[in-house]
Parts: structure tokens; C-alpha cells; sequence
């Protein structure tokens, strides 16, 4: 090719949640610079949660994503609770874990299915595949709506559940209205055990990253609304030790902070790869078929993988809640007491796209003084841009619609929740002699 | 033939509960003509708006209504905007929602998956107060008993 600056530039990046936009700078045969920016407005939700009460924030935060409220719920509990020295466990802490495998179910079957296959089928979104694939697009809504029917039982809403409470739910569910979930489970559990095989037969870039990968590690089971942080490199930690390990930092062009690992050389990753790779041993006997036969190994380290990864997670999710709604047994009482008292404390759990911290100072009185949210999106900024900058380096003799298109490929390959974030992406390619 | 009605919105976002109040009032009109066998076929449905579930929600039926609330710039509140699933606008309706997906994506993607009803008729009334909490705005209000008397003479006839 000649030597010459390329721009590409894409003005709203579809099939991601939330608003960005990519700029990709090419000097001659090199690329300069990768940004993904995150012009979102930021929302300051941190800086409105001081001052209400500790019974709030797991509804308040619930509202920064609709994909993953359960997630926001999950993590401000557990940081408000280890606060107040509670500790909630037995059947409430199942029911939470049951909430939280719905949308996972629902995550995972949206993003596989709307958004992220029809990239590897050359479609332009799910409404032109669904034309001439429309029984796989019915699969996938339909394990879409198993996961609902999980939060809706459980959270009383798909959306933005009104269940939740600190120390437990309002209302515990009876037996018999965990029964009713086990027919479409069942079903959904052969939908997902197909899509991994499936979406295992996808052809895929050879590309690979070196990044450190972080996940919850919760020994005896898989990672979900508890475990403690560590990584593929041997760091572990506590939960109250994260922002010691998480360094945030602003870049200029984002609303959203950057994060990178404390006294670590490199990048890190959270999310679907890094949690099955530090938590595949706990896998379900039917889950670790499912990695088997969607080609995963003791690893993932091709982000265009994670789609493969994001199916087994779909049928460990189905298989779980299974597990849970046949060994359930109503608690003596819907939720724990939860006193306020004056303290700090901290919860991390596995929201879809990957570990979400909160920590919360509250106030003799209950109130909230100081609040801080980790969220996913956030901290793989830095590994998206990372890996966009090689990947581009590798095709540069593509042209720039093509090369376009597949840099939306690689940025969907992270499921980026831009509006937790802070949210859509425009693309520019700068080509420079 | 079967009908479903959708009232799609948040009562708990003042005015934009606008589509589940149509659908009590029209449950509450019609309980008497259903009881006495005068109505059949017609189901109600309430419903937060997501993609998947308003396409679930008219599966199978032959007729659905559906009723949201609208903002319009410099709006005019309580005026009520009325197009079927042909008119361009139901493909393109930009309703407000942060996920990227609105009636005119659930109206594409049901095509696609050849699960539209055979009519299906929209009914946007325009908003005033989208703030919190319960409760309607008068000119909303007013709109809102108006279209259930409406879409009532239409389920009946």
C-alpha cells in the first residue's frame, strides 16, 4: 500500500450499550494511537449517593444499567452489609445467587445472540440474521426469557428489580413458585448446551493478548456474587484490599477512568475470559461438556473466543439455578436485619461483563459520607484499546470499511457497558503519511 | 379474532404510566361486557417496553394495540398520536429508552421472525411530567380516558 495517513472514523458504534466513539491513528504503515472515547456524559452517581441512606444504594445504583441491575444490587449489599458487620448466608444468600444467574442468563443470551453472532455470520445486526436464521434467533430469545422468568420469580421485575433489599428480599418466593421455573430451565439448559456448541464452530481471528486476567475466585464454585480478586499471575487479595490493587486514572479522552494493577507491569482484564479461565475447574459436569465442545481449553486468551466463553457461562447459569431451585428451601424470614452503624465497608461481585467493587463509608446515623463504584467496562478500557491497536497493526492492508467493521467486532468482543461506564462509539481512523 | 392490548410505561414515572392507565380503565369498562358474554378474545397486557417481551406479548393474536407515551419538543400534552405497523414511523420510532432498542426494533425484529399480528395499531399520547412518583397529569389523564373510550368502541365493535 502507499504510505499515507488513513481515518477511519465510526460515528455511532452499534450493538454496544451506551454512547462512545473510536479514533484509530495511522502513520504510514504503523499504527500511532488507539482511543476509545467515552464522551458520555459522566452521571455522578457517586457523588448523589452521600447522603441518603444505607438502605439505598442498592436501588439507586441498580438504575446505572439495565442489563446488569441485579449486579449493582448484588455488590452495594454486600459492601453495605460488611459495613454494618452482616453477613447474609443459607437460603437468602442462594436466592441472591439464584437473582443473579437470571441475568447472567439474559447478559449472556442478548449478547450472544442480538449482538455478537451476527458479526460472525456477516450480518449487519440480529433483525437481518433473524431473515434467514429464524430459528436461531428464537433460541436465542427464548433463553433470553428463561433468564427474565428468573427475575421476575426472584426480583419481582426483569428490569431494574424491586425485590431486593439490604440483608435479603422483601418477599421470599414459596417452592412452589421456584417449581414453575423448572420446565422453561430445563428447556433453556438443551438451548444452551446447542448455542455452545455453535458459537464453538465460529471461525475466528488467530489473535491472542497478553493481558493479566482478574476474576472473583469463590473455591468450590464458580465465580458469581462472591469470591475474592485474583489473578492468572498468582496476585490475590481481599475485597476491603482493591482499591489498593485497582489504580484508577483519567486519560483525556474519557469520561470513564482508566484502571491498571498496582506496582504491575502491563494491562489487565476482567470478564468472562478471565473468570473462566481462573474459574473453570468449578464448572458443572454439564458446563465443562459445554467448554469441551465449544473448543475451550484451561484458557482464554482470543477475545473473539469470549463468545464461546459467554455459552458455557449460559449453561453453568441454567444448570446452577437449577441446582438451587431443587434444593431450595424458603428462609424463616425474607431478609436480615441490617442496623446501621458507622464504618466502611466493601463488596465485589461477577456482574456479566466482570468484577463490579463498591465501597460505602456510612455515617453513625446511616447515612451514606463516601461511595465508590468499580464497574467492569471501566477498568478494560485500557485492554480494548490495547487490543485494537494491535489488532488494526495486523490488517492495515484492509480497507477501511472493512477494517471498520471488524474494530466494532473487536470492541463488542468485551459486551462494553458504556453507560455503567459512565455510554456508543464513533470510530475514527486517522491514515497520516 | 383475538386482540391484545399493550400499555407500555412506568406508573411510577408520573405520566409515562400513561399506557398501563389505559389498560385499567379499559379492564374496568369492559368487565361488565365480558362478563355477560359480550367479550371475548380480548387479553391486556402491561408491560415495561423491552424488545423481546412486547413481541411475546402479541404472538398469536391477530390485532394488537398498543399504547405508549410520546415526548414531543415544545409538546402538546395529551394530544394523541395514532398510526398502524405500516406507517413508516412505527419502524423508526426513537422511542427514549438508553438500551439502543424501541417499539420500532421489536416492530422490525417480529417481521423478521414473521410473529407480527395480522393489524396492529399504536397509540402514543404525548407527556407532560415524566418526574417521579404515581399519578397522571390532568391533560394526560384526560387523554387517557379519552383512548380508553376509544379503543373500548373498537374492541366492542
Amino acid at each position: 500500500m502507499t504510505h499515507r495517513s488513513r481515518s477511519l472514523s465510526v460515528a455511532a458504534l452499534a450493538r454496544v450499550e451506551g454512547e462512545g466513539a473510536m479514533r484509530v491513528t495511522v502513520d504510514g504503515d504503523r499504527v500511532s494511537a488507539v482511543e476509545l472515547n467515552i464522551y458520555e456524559p459522566p452521571r455522578f452517581f457517586e457523588a448523589f449517593l452521600r447522603g441518603r441512606g444505607h438502605t439505598e444504594p442498592p436501588d439507586l445504583t441498580a438504575r446505572i444499567c439495565g442489563i446488569c441491575p441485579v449486579a449493582y444490587q448484588m455488590s452495594a449489599c454486600r459492601a453495605i452489609e460488611a459495613a454494618c458487620g452482616v453477613t447474609v448466608d443459607g437460603a437468602l444468600a442462594d436466592l441472591r445467587r439464584l437473582l443473579y444467574c437470571g441475568e447472567w442468563i439474559s447478559s449472556h443470551a442478548l449478547h450472544i445472540y442480538l449482538l455478537h453472532a451476527p458479526d460472525f455470520l456477516g450480518y449487519d445486526g440480529a433483525v437481518d440474521m433473524a431473515r434467514d436464521h429464524r430459528a436461531l434467533v428464537e433460541r436465542g430469545l427464548s433463553l433470553k426469557r428463561a433468564g427474565n422468568q428468573i427475575m421476575t420469580t426472584v426480583g419481582a421485575r426483569a428490569i431494574h428489580p424491586v425485590n431486593v433489599r439490604l440483608g435479603g428480599f422483601y418477599r421470599a418466593p414459596a417452592r412452589a413458585e421456584l417449581a414453575e421455573l423448572v420446565e422453561p430451565l430445563r428447556r433453556a439448559l438443551d438451548d444452551a448446551c446447542a448455542t455452545a456448541a455453535w458459537v464453538g464452530g465460529f471461525e475466528v481471528p488467530d489473535f491472542t493478548h497478553d493481558h493479566e486476567l482478574m476474576a472473583l475466585v469463590d473455591p468450590g464454585r464458580y465465580a458469581i456474587e462472591a469470591g475474592e480478586p485474583r489473578t492468572d499471575r498468582g496476585l490475590s487479595f481481599p475485597v476491603h484490599d482493591f482499591e489498593r490493587h485497582v489504580i484508577e486514572h483519567q486519560v483525556p479522552h474519557s469520561t470513564a477512568l482508566h484502571a491498571r494493577l498496582a506496582d504491575r507491569p502491563g494491562r489487565y482484564l476482567t470478564g468472562p475470559t478471565a473468570r473462566y479461565t481462573l474459574n473453570h475447574r468449578w464448572l458443572s459436569p454439564v458446563a465443562r461438556q459445554a467448554a469441551t465442545d465449544a473448543g475451550l481449553g484451561a484458557d482464554c486468551r482470543n477475545p473473539f473466543r469470549s463468545i464461546a466463553v459467554r455459552a458455557v457461562e449460559l449453561v453453568y447459569a441454567i444448570d446452577e439455578a437449577l441446582r438451587l431451585i431443587e434444593a431450595y428451601e424458603p428462609p424463616d424470614r425474607p431478609a436480615v436485619p441490617v442496623p446501621p452503624r458507622a464504618g466502611v465497608g466493601h463488596g465485589a461481585t461477577e456482574a456479566p461483563r466482570g468484577v463490579l467493587f463498591h465501597r460505602y463509608e456510612i455515617a453513625d446515623d446511616g447515612t451514606v459520607r463516601t461511595a465508590r463504584i468499580v464497574p467492569p467496562t471501566s477498568q478494560n478500557q485500557a485492554a480494548i484499546e490495547d487490543d485494537l491497536l494491535r489488532f488494526v497493526q495486523q490488517r492495515l492492508d484492509l480497507d477501511d470499511h472493512r477494517l471498520t467493521h471488524e474494530c466494532e467486532q473487536a470492541i463488542r468482543n468485551y459486551d462494553p457497558c458504556i453507560s455503567c461506564a459512565t455510554h456508543f462509539l464513533d470510530l475514527t481512523v486517522d491514515r497520516r503519511p | 379474532m383475538t386482540t391484545v392490548v399493550i400499555g407500555v410505561g412506568n406508573p411510577f414515572r408520573r405520566d409515562d404510566g400513561v399506557g398501563p392507565a389505559v389498560v385499567e380503565l379499559l379492564r374496568e369498562r369492559l368487565t361488565g361486557l365480558r362478563s355477560a358474554g359480550g367479550l371475548t378474545g380480548v387479553r391486556f397486557v402491561t408491560s415495561d417496553g423491552e424488545t423481546t417481551a412486547l413481541i411475546d406479548a402479541w404472538t398469536g393474536a391477530d390485532r394488537a394495540v398498543v399504547v405508549d407515551a410520546v415526548r414531543v419538543a415544545a409538546g402538546d400534552p395529551g394530544r394523541i398520536h395514532r398510526f398502524s405497523a405500516e406507517h413508516p414511523a412505527a419502524t423508526r420510532a426513537g422511542v427514549g429508552t438508553p438500551h439502543a432498542a424501541d417499539l420500532g426494533d421489536a416492530v422490525a425484529l417480529a417481521r423478521a421472525l414473521d410473529r407480527m399480528p395480522r393489524s396492529l395499531l399504536i397509540f402514543g399520547v404525548q407527556v407532560d411530567d415524566i418526574g417521579f412518583g404515581p399519578g397522571l397529569s390532568a391533560a394526560v389523564a384526560a387523554a387517557a380516558r379519552h383512548l380508553a373510550d376509544e379503543i373500548a368502541t373498537l374492541l366492542v365493535g
